[in-house]
């Protein structure tokens, strides 16, 4: 049935019939490109679902009035305009990309002590080890935020210990409800983010190259900084990324450890949906977030190219 | 130590665990010599050269280089540089950048600093490539790059662990060429490691040959080949024929020795001075054997055998050839003097014969 022509080809006994294939077939075997967007196609069309058209969404309710319960539904900008004259908004904003840098930064420095010694000190069982490092996430990111609680609070872990060692006299009220609380929950939370990308750029990096500038009379110390750290910059700026774009909308966090000084924009954004009931309001502030991020991002990177060509 | 020596090795031993990678080796090497560690991989050649450059240290013994001895200085402070087998060039810096590296501790102005490197492009023959990428460098360039990086620091020995093991073959020879050259130019003692015994025959002053953590034999090209001391280093070096043999009579420095599948030797009792009724091998290179259809004229040592197969190799041809009370093929190696020679590859008896001083006495070892 497959092949009823195979008799026809008596000359050919024992060479195997090439089989025909599908004309869709055909074309995927010739271009590459069909290839890739096949390969592709089950993304795109989550993608689409996901990201594309609740973009759409957001984009046009940001253009929205909020009446009420309802929607003034022509078009304007006065969102955008409120955004940017009213200078609460601008303020969480700045504060929100303070914190979350300071966060990042604080992950970074905490996460790269911890990848360096998995990839150059680890010899057996890498993987647990990196799996330990990844305990954080075993709990959910709400119940780490109430143990950060506990471990800060007025009469918390830090507190109650300090007083107990006759370090302090009352109790240091600093700890929660500010600035502070919200990047240490959020340098705990995210470090294995941070872990990850920077243990692959480490571990990838060619022993020989770490003997080779000690041969040529470099210290630990120089080594490092002229090989070790440049080498795993790829890794650094990915887990940069990875947790100053989450965090800086984070809402949770500020809003449980926070405080009046320690809230963010987030909390804004979450508020106009919610209790706020002005979603038009809360879809610019999110378009305007977005945009601030990605402006950061861009600069970043083009930071990070220029320190790259002035070191080479 | 010898007076002269500038590198010392003394009684070294090395463990990784358990394992011995090195057994009590003792060497001198001489200063702006070219000296060369031969030997198959995992005969310790590369963690004795790792010693001398301070990645490993030796678990006893000590090595001494310019007279200090080297085990309490880290590598960064030793007065030798290294050439990586797979040349380590910094993929994050340019040409230019990776030969500068090692002059940062000096403190040099960026003028002086460019005029050094400059001077090393044109040593390496890469003039105007300093603002190359890293990965703009071809395998040959690369590991030039990796040579001019090393000398630009102007140290008292070069390390170099099988730099050329990654280049094809012809940049390979016209590289083993340069490096010579490069030695005698600037005058480092090069300790050089490789597997292959006809680079380091044809690269080295002296070379030691190494097998299982031990040096088995140290001297010049020529003495390892023509006059080595175990059947181990002869048969590692080159191709040799090997015969069973004892020794039958002595006679103050000459001895009989009867071989089999070659008859009755006359020959100097050499070094080692065998013993009456001692079992010995005798040795003798493809191409000190000379093959003929005829046989040869006067009475000098000869055999006749039956030529079996042969390989044509362009400018000199292999040819095998069975010999009575012998079980392999004897293999001769002929050069072809006459262009389109008639073909000597059918099967027919043959004479062989060789002059006294091309055979090699061997222990039963």
């Amino acid at each position: 049935m497959t092949n009823t022509n195979v008799t026809l080809n008596d000359a050919a006994v024992g060479a195997p019939p090439v089989r025909r294939r599908g004309k869709f077939a055909g074309m995927l075997q010739r271009s590459e490109t069909l290839r890739g967007f096949f390969l592709l196609s089950p993304t795109l069309v989550v993608m689409t679902i996901g990201i594309v058209i609740p973009f759409a969404i957001l984009i046009t309710m940001s253009l929205w009035t909020a009446i009420g319960f309802g929607f003034d539904t022509t078009l304007t900008t006065a969102n955008y305009e409120t955004a940017l004259e009213q200078p609460v908004y601008g303020a969480l904003m700045h504060r929100s990309l303070v914190i979350s840098g300071w966060a990042t930064v604080a992950t970074v420095l905490l996460s790269y002590p911890m990848a360096y010694y998995v990839a150059f000190h680890v010899h057996k069982n890498k993987m647990m080890w990196i799996v330990l490092m990844t305990l954080p996430f075993w709990t959910s990111y709400l119940l780490r935020v109430f143990a950060w609680k506990v471990v800060l609070g007025y009469e918390g872990v830090i507190n109650s210990g300090l007083l107990w060692a006759g370090l302090i006299d009352a109790p240091l009220e600093f700890l929660l409800y500010s600035q502070q609380a919200v990047v240490i929950t959020l340098a705990h939370s995210w470090v294995a983010f941070a872990i990850l990308p920077i243990y692959v750029s480490l571990e990838k990096i060619d022993r020989s190259l770490l003997e080779a500038a000690t041969d040529l009379g470099d210290g630990p110390v120089a080594r490092f900084f002229r090989i070790t750290l440049p080498l795993s910059m790829p890794g650094v700026i990915a887990a940069s990324f990875l947790i100053f774009i989450p965090t800086t909308g984070d809402y949770i966090t500020p809003a449980l450890l926070g405080g009046p000084d320690g809230m963010m924009i987030g909390n804004l954004i979450q508020l106009q949906f919610g209790p706020v009931n002005n979603w038009p309001m809360g879809a610019s502030l999110a378009i305007g977030l977005m945009l601030y991020i990605s402006a950061i991002g861009l600069v970043f990177l083009a930071l990070t190219k220029v320190f790259k060509e002035r070191m080479a | 130590m010898s007076k002269d020596a500038f590198i010392s090795i003394r009684n070294v031993d090395k463990y990784f665990g358990k394992f011995q990678a090195i057994d009590n080796v003792s060497m001198d090497i001489g200063h702006g010599e070219f000296f060369s560690l031969l030997g198959a991989s995992g005969c310790g050649k590369t963690t004795l050269l790792r010693m001398l450059a301070g990645f490993e240290n030796p678990s006893k013994g000590e090595i001494y280089i310019d007279g200090q001895p080297m085990s309490e200085v880290p590598p960064h402070h030793r007065p030798v540089n290294m050439v990586f087998q797979s040349y380590a060039i910094f993929p994050h810096l340019n040409a230019r950048d990776n030969i500068a590296y090692g002059l940062r501790r000096q403190k040099l102005t960026k003028q002086a600093r460019a005029d050094k490197v400059d001077e090393m492009l044109d040593l390496i023959a890469l003039p105007g490539y300093g603002d190359r990428a890293a990965n703009e460098l071809s395998g040959g360039q690369r590991q030039r790059i990796a040579l001019a990086r090393a000398l630009i620091l102007k140290p008292k020995v070069l390390l170099l662990d099988e730099p050329l093991g990654a280049l094809d073959k012809q940049l390979r020879e016209q590289m083993q060429l340069e490096l010579r050259a490069l030695q005698r130019q600037v005058g480092i003692t090069f300790v050089f490691v490789t597997h292959d015994q006809e680079e380091a025959l044809t690269l080295s002053d002296r070379v030691a040959v190494m097998s299982a953590g031990t040096v088995l034999q140290m001297d010049t090209p020529s003495g390892l080949y023509e006059a080595p001391k175990t059947r181990q280093v002869a048969s590692f070096i080159g191709t040799m024929n090997f015969f069973e043999a004892q020794v039958k009579s002595t006679n103050g420095a000459m001895m009989n020795i009867e071989a089999q599948g070659l008859g009755n030797l006359q020959l100097p009792r050499g070094e080692r001075h065998f013993n009456e009724g001692e079992a010995v091998q005798v040795a003798i290179r493809p191409e000190k054997l000379r093959l003929t259809d005829d046989k040869p004229e006067g009475d000098g040592q000869m055999v006749q055998g039956q030529l079996r197969n042969s390989s044509y190799l362009g400018e000199r041809s292999h040819f095998y050839v069975a010999i009575d009370g012998v079980d392999r093929p004897v293999a001769v190696s002929a050069q072809n003097r006459t262009r389109f020679a008639p073909d000597p590859t059918d099967e027919r008896p043959v004479w062989l014969n060789w002059s006294d001083d091309a055979i090699v006495v061997l222990g039963k070892d």
